[in-house]
């Protein structure tokens, strides 16, 4: 419960205080932190008593809304945390007077309780709410500031989620219609007992659509390269650590919970949604100057290889995909605020203006060098790990082209990053050097502050990467295993 | 635009239509009423207000700014889902008082929620009609 509230509460005393930067700044941190303490707390409880549940206003479930915590969830909302506090330390040194005073800080607290709400949340309509309060944060985020390039993004962004939202309530409105509940847990429990005339993969289809849609999959992901880079990078990070996975948490958890019947058809599809995903995704990174564009599209094809964990559909997948998830949250944040941090030293953020950032710059140098190794996979750091373990399931299930495609696209992942590497670091200093004013002290501090704690994390998970997996490992047996999900929430007769 | 007819049965609907919204939110529960339309009537007793006179002179009689209820009213509707959180039940447990008052009835946090609920929806639909009738009025000049 308590990752909820944290957020909701410092987002209403800062709407109370409408207008006031300073103490903003103050309750956004504050709430973060202890949004952070929460998750932790969450966490360990999780890990040591199993699936924990609450029925909100004690209505009993499956009639009222469930809050289920269970690990993968607790996992999730703990990356939230940590993203959370690191872009918003951040943005204190980094975010437009403008931008603050018109509710940066709010907004984001209200897009961090969103995505806690999505990851708890045992009801499939409840699930819809979440994202809307996300798509509304999310939305005036992408449009705060106004200038012609980001209402472009967001219109965009915007359109393509109202279809997602169409998609989702048909989904949702079939399948109550089907059974009579929207309890995940007891949807589990009658699905599973349907019948083959049920058309549940008609429905299945739905939601592949509409979560496919927000965790930016092949053929549909064209909005999120078109919107993720117009705004400031202390919310573009964000975004870009954060939202996507909200769908592939959303796609993990109907298709393991409810959606199991044709799993050589649905998940069929997955996978081949997946290889495509990660092809277009990379090739599209080739094509663009803009280092955030790039990015932008590295994060389509990387959310590819988590998808490719779910459609193997076996226990070692599923880790995998969590251990990537964390893995990627962790390096694509770091990688969008070493953007920002470029963009500050070097001038620009095209990669034909900078130069020379190596010579000038060393540790930001070092700071992009980790997460854009461990991005592409190269061992021992943490994305090398990830890849490893979907490979080697992938290989042992004999999907020679998916495989395939997945090695190539580490290598073109490897190849883009070294292509920023030569333009931005090597070399002589760019063009647009001349226009970049020293940074004070305080600035310095929280910038490079915050990125160094997530580049840190991520060599921090690259070293216990054993530990870490197995945690990810007894989180996928939780989701592979839906009669505890069930128990948890129905109790333990049903 | 003013109009005398206009401006004296404000004077005299304007309390009225305040009492009403009250009404409805006590009422709310079990028959029908609540936060929301209460919330609705006393937005429109002060949209009314606006039209009499001036967007400036309802905002004055509203004393805070729009914004400010939206937080309070929020600030209202989490606060009454914290009794039950210390009773040991989960968030949002709805809880009365044993004791009856005159008029309201048993006091509860679903009453503090609905309270909550009109803040919020006379800061929301206040914020949208003000800020209309203002580029209204600012045309007008």
């Amino acid at each position: 419960m308590l990752p909820i509230l944290i957020p909701f509460l410092m987002a209403i005393l800062s709407i109370i205080n409408w207008g006031n930067r300073v103490l903003h700044r103050f309750l956004a941190l504050a709430g973060s932190v202890g949004l952070l303490f929460a998750a932790l707390a969450l966490l360990t409880t999780v890990n040591e008593q199993g699936i924990l549940s609450s029925n909100i206003g004690d209505w009993p479930a499956p009639f009222g809304i469930v809050l289920v915590a269970d690990l993968p969830a607790a996992i999730m909302i703990l990356m939230a945390a940590i993203v959370g506090l690191a872009v918003l330390v951040y943005a204190t040194a980094s975010m437009d007077k403008g931008r603050e005073r018109f509710g940066y800080y709010p907004l984001i607290l209200l897009l961090l309780m969103g995505m806690c709400g999505a990851f708890l949340t045992g009801d499939l309509f409840n699930l819809y709410v979440w994202f809307e309060i996300m798509l509304i944060a999310s939305f005036a985020l992408l449009a705060l500031g106004g200038s012609r390039a980001q209402l472009e993004g967001s219109v965009k962004y915007f359109a393509l989620n109202l279809l997602v939202s169409a998609f989702m309530l048909t989904g949702i409105g079939l399948l109550y219609g089907m059974t009579g509940s929207l309890n995940l847990a007891a949807l589990a429990q009658t699905l599973r007992a349907a019948g083959p005339e049920q058309p549940v993969t008609t429905v299945a289809i739905f939601f592949m659509i509409a979560f496919g849609i927000k965790a930016a999959m092949f053929p549909l992901y064209f909005w999120l390269p078109a919107s993720y880079h117009t705004p400031p990078v202390a919310v573009s990070a964000i975004f870009a650590g954060l939202l996507t996975k909200v769908g592939v948490f959303a796609l993990i958890r109907v298709f393991t919970l409810l959606f199991v019947q044709d799993t050589a058809w649905t998940h069929g599809l997955l996978l081949a949604g997946a290889a495509l995903t990660m092809l277009s995704g990379v090739l599209g990174a080739m094509a663009f100057d803009d280092i955030r564009r790039i990015f932008a599209f590295h994060i389509i094809s990387q959310i590819a290889y988590m998808v490719l964990g779910l459609a193997l559909f076996v226990p070692m997948a599923l880790a995998g995909t969590i251990f990537y998830m964390v893995h990627h949250i962790l390096v694509i944040v770091s990688l969008f605020l070493v953007s920002g941090l470029i963009a500050r030293a070097g001038g620009s953020y095209f990669k034909a203006q900078l130069g020379g950032l190596y010579g000038t710059r060393p540790l930001l140098a070092l700071l992009f060098l980790v997460p854009a190794l461990s991005l592409s996979g190269v061992p021992p750091l943490s994305g090398f790990w990830a890849k490893l373990t979907l490979l080697r399931v992938t290989l042992a299930q004999e999907l020679w082209l998916v495989a395939a495609i997945a090695l190539l696209v580490g290598l073109l992942t490897l190849f883009s990053m070294v292509r920023i590497w030569l333009s931005a670091f090597w070399g002589p200093p760019g063009p647009a050097a001349a226009s970049v004013t020293p940074m004070r002290a305080g600035e310095r501090r929280a910038l490079y502050g915050s990125t160094l704690a997530l580049v840190t994390l991520t060599l921090a998970l690259s070293l216990f990467a054993g530990p870490a997996f197995e945690l990810a490992e007894r989180a996928s047996e939780q989701l592979l295993d839906p009669a505890g999900y069930i128990a948890a929430v129905l109790g333990e007769g049903s | 635009m003013t109009s005398i007819i206009l401006v004296v049965a404000t004077r005299l609907i304007f309390p009225l239509m305040l009492m009403f919204s009250l009404f409805l939110l006590l009422r709310g529960h079990d028959a029908p009423g609540g936060g929301f339309v209460g919330g609705l009537m006393a937005a429109s007793a002060f949209a009314l207000f606006a039209l009499a006179t001036s967007v400036t002179r309802a905002r004055d009689a509203l004393r805070r700014s729009t914004f400010r209820l939206i937080g309070i009213g929020l600030l209202f509707a989490f606060v009454s889902g914290l009794p039950g959180l210390f009773a040991g039940s989960p968030f949002l447990r709805a809880l009365w008082t044993s004791t009856e008052l005159p008029v309201i009835g048993k006091l509860s946090s679903v009453l503090l929620f609905d309270t909550g609920v009109l803040l919020v929806v006379v800061g929301v639909t206040l914020t949208i009609v003000f800020a209309m009738a203002e580029a209204d009025e600012e045309e007008e000049e």
